[in-house]
């Protein structure tokens, strides 16, 4: 097995314990960072399997950093509406 | 590059409304959403002319740089995003005066989301349709949460964490093709695809589809879609059911006639059925839903439900693109309108509920008349949009013997008249008790721009000559 498809493999792994909490959870912080490992998990297949034969590909590396800034950016939003929704909460017992 | 121009001009405006504040942040949206639909229609004509317009980024072409392209449906559906805009932009201006808001985040979100959607329509690779449709997602949560109530935040949350999940299933497939084909673009992906694919195609093809049908709200998947598109801003509503569901849809149409051709044809009875049990889930739903922008958002859940009614008959050709280009305009232009009109009855009423529309027609005729018409449209009435987009997938049907499907076409648009007249009649009755009902005044604008929506709905049926010589010219294919 190459390095690679083991990253793949890991990947998917990942992915799928993060899919299962994300969907499986209820509280929201706890999902907003099951979603985060199910991102990694499809990053890392990302650029696993775009490895043949050792030799890296970067158009794969390039997409999977324009992928994370677009995780940061949906974290940064999530986090803001739970911040939100506690705050309301707060304010109106 | 004019198409480039669709992209950069809703990001400036965006960036300068969010800048120069309220006030100017609305002129600043008309402006550029004014400008945007000539560059629409200057688009249209050119690719009716001469076909596709295609543009690299920068001058960078793919694979290193991004491509864009428009043809016959990109350009048509970035003409509907301006045609449902313009009236919506001059419709939330006088919404947030009557009730003293001044709405300042409003104008941005809008102009990033239009961006986002642009993009996503001219957008020639897997990955870049994946960034359109985060941007998108992005956008159009925040439009739901920027009302600031519970509610809203409460929906905003559910909805961006769907999206989220969508969007990462429909990246470990893009991830998927990537390893096995080394390539991300339609084009090079159409050529070097064997007839019959392998299993990992094969498993990414379905991890697309599973993501896009969430994003798209296909019934089972439609879960966040009621509690969002009910609970946000009037304008935001309608923004979201008439242009947002859409562009997911859009991409699933676009991989189905681009990249996964003819080895998907064993498979298109699957979402086909999952969009009958749309239809069916989503009127009965509206039937029974007491307030009214609900009942409008699982209206919206049903007929979802008749664009993926399209997948098995595209091998008829034409008429079926037709068909379902038609249902995209029409259901566009009749749900902006009708979430319009359900904003004024919420805005002089000041409650959100069926039974709360009592003898509302008297006090606010135009604004019925727009939703009867766009009621019109939703039921296949002749000569509406609605009526020629059933009338040739019934067309379509009977070519491919699919009987079953004739029976479910003609039974929705029952459905759809029985919700929407639930809603007319409430409105119509009790005229007795008129003046018991205190009424807020609604800006005369707000009653035209509902009005003028319905009206265009009704028109797509008529212009439909138009739209199939685009379809056609652009060579969707």
């Amino acid at each position: 097995m190459s390095s690679g498809l083991f990253y793949a493999i890991l990947g998917c792994a990942l992915f799928a314990l993060g899919l299962a909490a994300t969907l499986l959870l209820r509280e929201a912080l706890r999902r907003v960072l099951a979603f985060n490992v199910m991102g990694s998990g499809g990053f890392l297949v990302f650029v696993g399997l775009a490895q043949r034969d050792g030799v890296v590909d970067p158009v794969p590396q390039a997409m999977v950093l324009t992928g994370i800034v677009v995780a940061v950016a949906a974290t940064a939003l999530a986090l803001a509406l739970l911040r939100r929704l506690e705050q309301t909460d707060a304010h109106e017992p | 590059m004019l198409i480039a121009w669709l992209i950069v001009l809703p990001l400036g405006w965006a960036t300068l409304a969010w800048i120069a504040g309220p006030r100017r942040g609305a002129a600043l949206a008309f402006g550029g959403v004014l400008v945007q639909t000539l560059l629409a229609l200057a688009l249209a004509r050119e690719v009716a002319a001469h076909g596709p317009v295609a543009h690299a980024v920068g001058g960078w072409g793919a694979p290193l740089g991004i491509d864009l392209r428009a043809d016959g449906l990109s350009a048509l559906l970035i003409v509907l995003t301006q045609v449902v805009t313009l009236p919506l932009v001059l419709y939330t201006h006088a919404w947030l005066d009557a009730q003293d808001r001044d709405g300042a985040i409003l104008w941005p979100l809008l102009g990033l989301l239009l961006a986002a959607l642009h993009a996503l329509f001219l957008s020639t690779d897997l990955f870049n349709l994946y960034v359109t449709l985060e941007l998108l997602g992005l956008a159009a949560v925040a439009l739901v949460a920027s009302g600031g109530e519970r509610a809203q935040l409460a929906a905003a949350l559910r909805y961006l964490l769907a999206s989220l999940v969508a969007s990462g299933c429909y990246l470990l497939g893009v991830a998927i093709v990537y390893g096995v084909h080394g390539t991300v673009s339609l084009a090079a992906l159409s050529a070097v695809l064997p007839a019959q694919p392998g299993t990992p195609t094969l498993l990414a093809g379905a991890l697309m589809l599973i993501g896009l049908m969430i994003k798209t709200a296909l019934f089972p998947f439609h879960a966040w879609l009621p509690a969002a598109h009910g609970s946000a801003a009037a304008p935001v509503s309608a923004l979201l059911s008439a242009l947002v569901v859409k562009a997911s849809f859009y991409v699933i149409l676009r991989l189905r006639l681009t990249v996964y051709t003819s080895w998907a044809e064993q498979l298109d009875w699957l979402p086909a059925l999952l969009g009958g049990g749309a239809i069916v889930y989503g009127s009965w739903q509206a039937l029974r839903a007491e307030r009214l922008k609900m009942l409008i958002a699982y209206s919206t859940v049903a007929q979802l439900g008749y664009l993926f009614l399209l997948f098995p008959l595209l091998a008829v050709g034409e008429v079926a693109l037709l068909a379902g280009a038609l249902q995209i305009l029409a259901h566009a232009l009749a749900k902006a309108a009708m979430f319009a009109a359900a904003g004024i009855a919420l805005l002089a009423t000041g409650r959100d509920s069926v039974a709360g529309l009592a003898s509302l027609a008297g006090a606010l005729p135009l604004t019925w008349f727009a939703f009867g018409l766009a009621g019109m449209s939703l039921m296949g009435l002749p000569p509406s949009g609605g009526f020629l987009a059933k009338w040739l997938l019934i067309d379509a049907a009977i070519m491919r013997e699919q009987w079953l499907m004739i029976v479910l076409v003609v039974a929705s648009g029952l459905l759809a008249a029985a919700y929407v007249f639930r809603i007319l009649s409430r409105a119509f009755r009790d005229a007795e008790h008129e003046r018991a009902v205190a009424l807020r005044r609604v800006p005369r604008s707000m009653e035209w721009v509902a009005f003028a929506l319905a009206a265009a709905s009704v028109l797509v049926g008529i212009e439909a000559g138009a739209i199939a010589e685009l379809l056609g010219a652009g060579g969707v294919r």
